[in-house]
Order: structure tokens, then sequence, then C-alpha cells
């Protein structure tokens, strides 16, 4: 499998502040991989850099085959990546529905909104409400869903089950195993590894700005007492 | 105003080990060049320009010390204007009383006008204070007291504490000089109490200030009066250079113009103010006489100064190489 | 004569009307900024220049082109719009990253230059722009004589406020706007060229500014004078009404016009003043605005 998306010595500064320090990742089609790591070690600032809302970066960055240092912010879409950002940033100026439409459909093969709805059946009860009056859980399905209507071809998830109940974790879950079903690629950034061993196909360890290490699932068990160090859980 | 993505990288250039006695002379050469002026200069010119190198320094207290954009504050320089104007011609007062009613009529509406601007905050700030003093230009133009659209004329200036005749252009420009220098040393002195580093950090950082426990409004307010009291002596003295008080002195564009000198001659420097209002009152001396239209000069200016220029011809002396071996730092 | 508080009705209906239309005013110039505000977070100072170069190009338009009152109507908001994208694309952009008193005072010089320009080639004195033959005239409703071109204004400013609440309400550009306000950034993260929509927001500003103008040229003259005072008592229309809202912007555009004519009926001195002294009252009592959403 050749990679979906591939991405080398990656730096990236916030500000003075040089925040990462040569990350290389590599993503097949098709694959879920998940970046595991503490607090402040740069997770969410490696999303963030390869979706090009932190400028401030260099290395190498190839989706599909393309360049994506050199894209404007509001190209990254239209090449086939969609963002799902930790504070989920719903809309609360926007119904459910205007919400789940305001992504524009960047490549056919997304899904059509009576797939979402049967998929997410809460979201079509409160399409009409303003979108932050949903549950936490039920506007990071919302988060999720808006992008699978794009046709995105690779998801950047950022920590999709924080604070959320275990029902509502084990649903996601679920979407998550559904949309691989359909082929598609998703970077995960998860602390609940436990989560994140029911979904993902790879793992990789970040510290401080760059990757520690990287495993496939299967290894998981093997790597628990490193990975209880690390983390400290 | 803070800059909030401006960081520039520090470039260290210390400052030259006898910078400050350097400074010291280039103060000393100035006040010698301001006391031998006017030989050279013509001395109406002149006062012109001190008192409006006084405004803008007022008016800098605000925005380049406590962060606060005011876009009224004709209503402080033209009110005392008026109120310096009408004691002095009408109640008969010496012109050094005649100057205190006018700082203390532009304190007092500094005190109304702060309170009510202050509820709140950035751009909402300045449309208010520009909404405040408009009322009060209403107020000018109706109002008996001054004359309206003619405004008060023929101001005597008086005798100095009864002693000093000031229809004599020297000793009134002496006189100015020393209510400048004496204007300046106020500011000085306040910028580096313990109430202008107060000041400071609520320009920086306001909410820190007040989780540190200071009641910022308070400070806010203060500052805001000061720099209305000091716009004010600039005001009433310039009632009694000019000799008349008009309608001019309360518009919006005066509130303009002193805001476009302080950002031309660069925000939060005690030497930028003065400048900047030398450029513009030298400036529109030069025009005056020409059919230019000042008032698209000043929109460009405007413009330009915003867009690339924003540290001030002063700002920009101060971050430059020379500047910086002088010893010379801007406070934002 | 019928007598209302001691006032003749045909004096009350009179400058009632006044009121409406000085209201239609406000409203339609407090939406703009508003509209502009809500996006771009610059104050538009020369919010008041662009009605005044809309009311010129009308003239212009008529007088160099023989182009009549409805052709203008259409095509002056356009030209304004046009040449506000201009200056936007160009200066006021590269102005967002810094604190937003600066797009105050960008917008403030604009405003000198254009007045200044057009003061120079035209002088201070207002221009008369005649009102088209179909809307000359008046009809008598029994209490009073309404000229037929003054409610024209009441009406035509009430469906394009009407027409721009519709469009960022209830449109799909409206949640594109709507979302921008609240995140720029993730919005642009989903595809949307939002450096694009900025432009468009401030361009539709500007031509709301310039309708507004040809409204008004009929009505009181066409001056380059004519937008410097009207824009400062539009900045107090849109403290009194908080600048979180469009619908508070409209409401409180009219409402407060007709508080200012009623003034001028039973207190005329203070009618130039009272809507800054509303302003100062709503700041003590509630800062926020009448319909604002932030404090």
């Amino acid at each position: 499998m050749s990679a979906l998306l591939q991405v080398e010595n990656l730096q990236a500064w916030y500000g003075e502040s040089h925040v990462l320090h040569g990350v290389d990742l590599t993503v097949a089609e098709g694959e879920t991989i998940c970046i595991l790591g503490r607090n402040g070690m740069g997770k969410t600032t490696t999303l963030r850099a390869i979706m090009g809302i932190l400028r401030k970066r260099s290395g190498r960055i190839e989706f599909a085959g393309r360049d994506m240092m050199a894209l404007p912010l509001h190209h990254t879409a239209r090449a086939g990546l969609g963002f799902v950002p930790e504070e989920r940033g719903i809309f609360a100026s926007l119904s459910v529905e205007e919400n789940l439409m305001l992504p524009p459909r960047v490549a056919p093969g997304g899904m059509s909104v009576e797939e979402i709805y049967a998929l997410f059946p809460n979201l079509h009860e409160r399409r009409l409400s303003p979108g932050t009056k949903l549950s936490g859980g039920e506007q990071q399905m919302l988060a999720m869903a808006r992008i699978l209507r794009t046709g995105a071809r690779c998801l950047l998830l950022d920590e999709p089950t924080e604070g959320l109940a275990p029902v509502i974790i084990q649903a996601i879950g679920e979407v998550l195993q559904k949309l691989k079903s359909r082929g598609m690629t998703v970077v995960l950034v998860e602390q609940n590894f436990r989560f994140a061993a029911k979904v993902a196909d790879r793992f990789y360890l970040m510290d401080h700005g760059r990757m520690t290490a990287e495993f496939p699932v299967a290894e998981l068990p093997a790597q628990m007492d490193m990975l209880h160090r690390e983390l400290g859980v | 105003m803070s800059a909030k993505s401006e960081t520039v990288a520090p470039d260290h250039v210390a400052a030259h080990p006898r910078a400050g006695q350097v400074r010291l002379a280039l103060v000393a050469v100035a006040l010698a060049g301001l006391l031998a002026a006017p030989m050279f200069l013509y001395p109406i010119f002149l006062m012109k320009l001190l008192a409006f190198a006084l405004f803008a320094s007022a008016f800098n207290l605000l925005l380049g010390y406590t962060g606060l954009l005011s876009f009224g504050h004709a209503a402080f320089f033209g009110g005392a204007a008026y109120f310096t104007a009408h004691a002095v011609k009408v109640w008969g007062w010496p012109p050094e009383a005649g100057i205190l009613l006018g700082v203390a009529g532009a304190a007092a509406l500094g005190l109304v006008i702060g309170a009510i601007a202050i509820r709140r905050q950035g751009i909402y700030f300045a449309m208010i204070t520009l909404a405040l003093s408009q009322m009060f230009f209403f107020f000018c133009l109706q109002a008996p007291f001054t004359h309206g659209e003619d405004g008060i004329q023929s101001v005597p200036r008086g005798h100095l504490f009864g002693l000093i005749d000031l229809s004599q252009t020297l000793n009134m420009y002496y006189f100015v000089l020393a209510v400048f220098v004496i204007g300046l040393l106020v500011i000085r002195r306040f910028v580096n109490s313990p109430f202008g580093m107060i000041l400071k950090s609520i320009r920086e950082n306001e909410q820190r200030a007040i989780s540190l426990g200071y009641s910022v409004q308070r400070y806010k307010l203060g500052a805001f009066v000061m720099s209305a009291a000091l716009a004010g002596l600039a005001g009433g003295v310039k009632a009694l250079i000019f000799q008349f008080a008009t309608l001019t002195d309360v518009t919006w564009q005066m509130s303009g113009e002193v805001i476009l000198m302080t950002l031309l001659g660069g925000i939060g420097t005690l030497l930028g103010p003065i400048v900047g209002a030398g450029l513009v009152v030298s400036l529109q001396n030069f025009l005056a006489t020409s059919d230019f239209p000042v008032t698209i000069i000043t929109g460009v200016v405007f413009m330009i100064c915003v867009l690339l220029f924003r540290r001030g011809l002063v700002g920009e002396f101060f971050a430059s190489k020379i500047g910086k071996r002088l010893g010379f730092r801007a406070e934002s | 004569m019928v007598m209302i508080f001691g006032i003749p009705v045909q004096a009350l209906m009179g400058q009632l009307l006044v009121g409406l239309i000085n209201g239609s005013f406000y409203a339609l110039l407090s939406l703009g900024l508003a509209v502009i505000f809500g996006l771009l977070r610059v104050i538009n100072f020369a919010h008041g220049a662009q009605y005044m170069l809309g009311a010129f190009t009308a003239l212009l338009l008529l007088t160099v082109g023989g182009i009549n009152y409805w052709l203008a109507l259409l095509l002056a908001p356009v030209i304004v719009g046009v040449l506000a994208a201009v200056v936007e694309r160009t200066m006021l952009s590269r102005l967002y990253k810094l604190d937003h008193l600066y797009g105050l005072l960008f917008t403030f010089g604009l405003a000198l230059a254009i007045e200044g320009t057009f003061r120079y080639f035209f002088g201070a004195s207002g221009k008369p722009y005649a009102p088209p033959a179909q809307l000359t005239g008046a009809v008598n409703l029994g209490f009073m004589f309404l000229p037929i071109y003054r409610g024209w204004v009441v009406l035509a400013s009430l469906a394009i406020c009407i027409a721009v609440w519709l469009l960022i309400e209830k449109t799909k550009l409206g949640a594109y706007l709507r979302a921008a306000t609240e995140n720029p950034v993730l919005v642009q993260a989903f595809g949307v060229n939002v450096p694009l929509l900025l432009t468009l927001t401030y361009a539709l500003g500007a031509g709301l500014a310039g309708f507004a103008g040809v409204l008004a040229a009929p009505v009181y003259q066409v001056s380059p004078l004519m937008g410097s005072n009207l824009i400062i008592i539009v900045f107090a229309v849109v403290v009194v009404g908080g600048m979180g809202s469009i619908l508070g912007a409209i409401v409180t555009g009219y409402m407060l016009g007709v508080v200012e004519g009623l003034t001028k009926v039973f207190y005329p001195e203070a009618s130039n003043i009272v809507i800054f002294v509303i302003m100062a009252i709503v700041l003590i009592l509630r800062p926020a605005g009448l319909f604002g959403k932030e404090a």
C-alpha cells in the first residue's frame, strides 16, 4: 500500500516557541493510526500543522501525492483532508442542520445526508436546534458527521472521546469501525489507549515534539509496560 | 495600544555606556534651541506648535501609556479654550486663573465623559468618546456663552500674576514655553510614578491586573481625567495665544488631528507626540497659503501611518540602531 | 384642528414622518456597520463617506451619463461595493491581525481622504437631485400630506433591511458568514475561502451605505459633507443597539429616528443631542446595548 499521507521532519512554532522538532509520520490508505502521548507533547499541534491551521512550519507534508506545505488553508480541505478539532467547533449561531451542511463537498464519495441521519438519528431529531444545544457526545457526532458528508479521504480526529460518557465512547468507536470498513483513512489523537486499541491499526508515541515509538496494534500488549511508564496511566 | 502579533525579534543592541549623558545633552540642546527660537521663527507659529505638542502629549498619556484610544479629546481642548476665554474676557480674571479654570473644567468634563465611556472597552470606548464629545460640540453650538459660530473673540491676554504683560509677544512665548515644559514634566513624573506603572500593566494585560486586585476602572478613569486636564491646559493656553476660542476646537476633526499627531510621531514615546505635532502644524502652515486640500493629505498620511508606519517617526528612530545605542526605549 | 399634547396633529405626524425617514437611514447605515463589524471586527469609519459616494455616484450617473434614478439605485451600490472591495483586498486586510483600533484609524483616514477629494472637486455646498417622476407629488392621508418619495424611502429601506436579514439568517452564504464570525480559522479549514468572504462582506456593507446614499439624494441633497456628521450619530445608534445582532441594529435605527423626531416636536433644543443622551443612559444601565450579546 502506498502512503496516502507522508510527513517528514515536520517542525512547527507557536510564535517564538519551537514545538515540533521533526515529526515523521506515514499513513497508508484505509489505515487508522493513533498518536499517543501525554498532554503538551505536540499531538494536537501535529494535526494542526498537517492541516495547515498552524502556518509556521517546515518539513515535508505530502497527501495523495500533493505537496501540502504550499497550499493556502482553504485548499487543504479540497485536497481531501478533514479536520475535527478537539473543541469540536460547533457553531452556536447555526442550527444542527446548518452545521452539518456547512463544510462544502470536496470530492464525490461522501456520505449522503440520508446516510448520515441514519447513522446519527439524534442529529436528525435535533436538526433545527442551535448547534451548541446538543450534548457533548452529540456535538462530537456532529463534528464528525459534517466531515463525512464532504467526501474527505482522510480524517484528522483530535481526542474524540475526551470528556464523554462510556456509552458515547462506544458509539464513537462503532462509527470509526464503520468508516474503516468503507475505506476511510483516519489519523487519531487519543489519550485513552483502551479506546484506541479497538480502532487503530498502528500506534505512534509522541514525546516533546517528536515520535519516539511506532508499533502495530498486535504489539500493543507487549508495549503496555512502556506505555504505562510513558503515559503515566 | 497593544500590538497582538507584532513580536519584533529583540535585537540585542546594548546602549552605549555614556548613553544617559548623551540623552541629557540632547535635551539641553533642545531646550536651548527652544529658548532661542523666537529669534529665527515667527513666535505665534512657535506658540501654536508648543500648545499642540502639549495637547498631543496629553492625549498620548491615554493612548500610548494606558492603551485607550479617545476619539473625543477635542472636547477637553476646545472646552477649556472656551472656559478660559470666557473667564478672562467676561469675568476679567487674570490669565493664570483663567487657565486654571480651563484645566478644572476640562478635568470635570473628563470625569463625566470618562465615567461613561470606561464602561466599554477598545473600539466601543473610542466610539463612545466620539459620540459624547459630539454631544458637547452641539452644546457649544447652542450655548449662549460660546457665541456659536462666531466664537469668543478678542480675549485679552492680561498680566501674568499681575506683573508680566502677556500682550508682549516675547513674554507670552516664554510663558507658553514654561507651561509646556511644566506640562511635560508632569506627564513624565506621572508615567514613571507607581500610578503610571499600574496603568502600563493594565495596558499590557488587563485581566492580569484585575486578578492582582487592582480596581482597573478607577485607574483608567484617573488616567482619563489626567489626560483631559492636561489637554485642557493646552486649550486654555491656546485661547490666550490666539485670543479667541472657536467651534473648530471642539470638532471631531480636531480630535482626529491630535490622534494623527500622536500616531505620526510615535505612540508610547514622550518625544513622539511633540515631533508629530510639530510636523502636522508645520504642514498645515505650509499648506494654508496654497490651494492644496489639507484633509486629503491628513487622510492619506493617516492611512499610510496605520499601514506601514505604526511606530511613528520617533518610534522608528528608537527601534533603529542609533536609537538603541542611545538607550532610547518606546513603551509599546 | 386636532391637538395631541398641545401640538397640532399635522405637526406631530409631520415630525413623526421625518423621524421615520431619518430612522430609515440610521437603520440602513447601522445595519451596514454591524454586518462589517460582525465578521471583520472593524469599525468602518468610512461608512459615511461610502454613503456620500453612493449619492454622488447617482448624481454623476444622471448628469454625465443620463442614467436615471432607478438604474442608479442598482448601479451605485455596486460601484461603491467594488471600490470598497479593492480597498479591503489591498489595504484593510493587512490590518486584521493587529489591534482592532488600527482598523478604525485606517478607515478614519480613508473617510477624510474621500471626503477631502470630493470637497476639493465639488465644493462644500449641497447639490440638488430630483426624485424620479414616478415618485413625485404627495398623497392626502387626511391628517397629513405624505410626500410619495418620503414614503418610498421608508418602504425601500425596510425592504432592504429585511432582505439583508434574510440573507444572513436563512441562506447558506449567511451561514458561512455567521460561522466565520465565530471561528474563521475553522471555517477556512473546511475549505471555505474566508478571505474572499471578508472582502464580500465589506463590499456588502459599503454597498448598503451606497444604497442609502442614493435613497438620500433627493431628500437631503448631495454634498461631500453629508456623511461625516451622520456617521457619528450612527455610531451612537450602534452603541445603543449593541453590535451583536443584525435585527437589533435595524430596530434601534428606526426607534431612535422616531424618538429624535418626537423630541423635535416637544423639546426642539435637545433634538440634536437626544440620541447621544440615550446612548449615555443605555451605557450606564445596560453597557452591552439593548440587543447586544457581548459585555
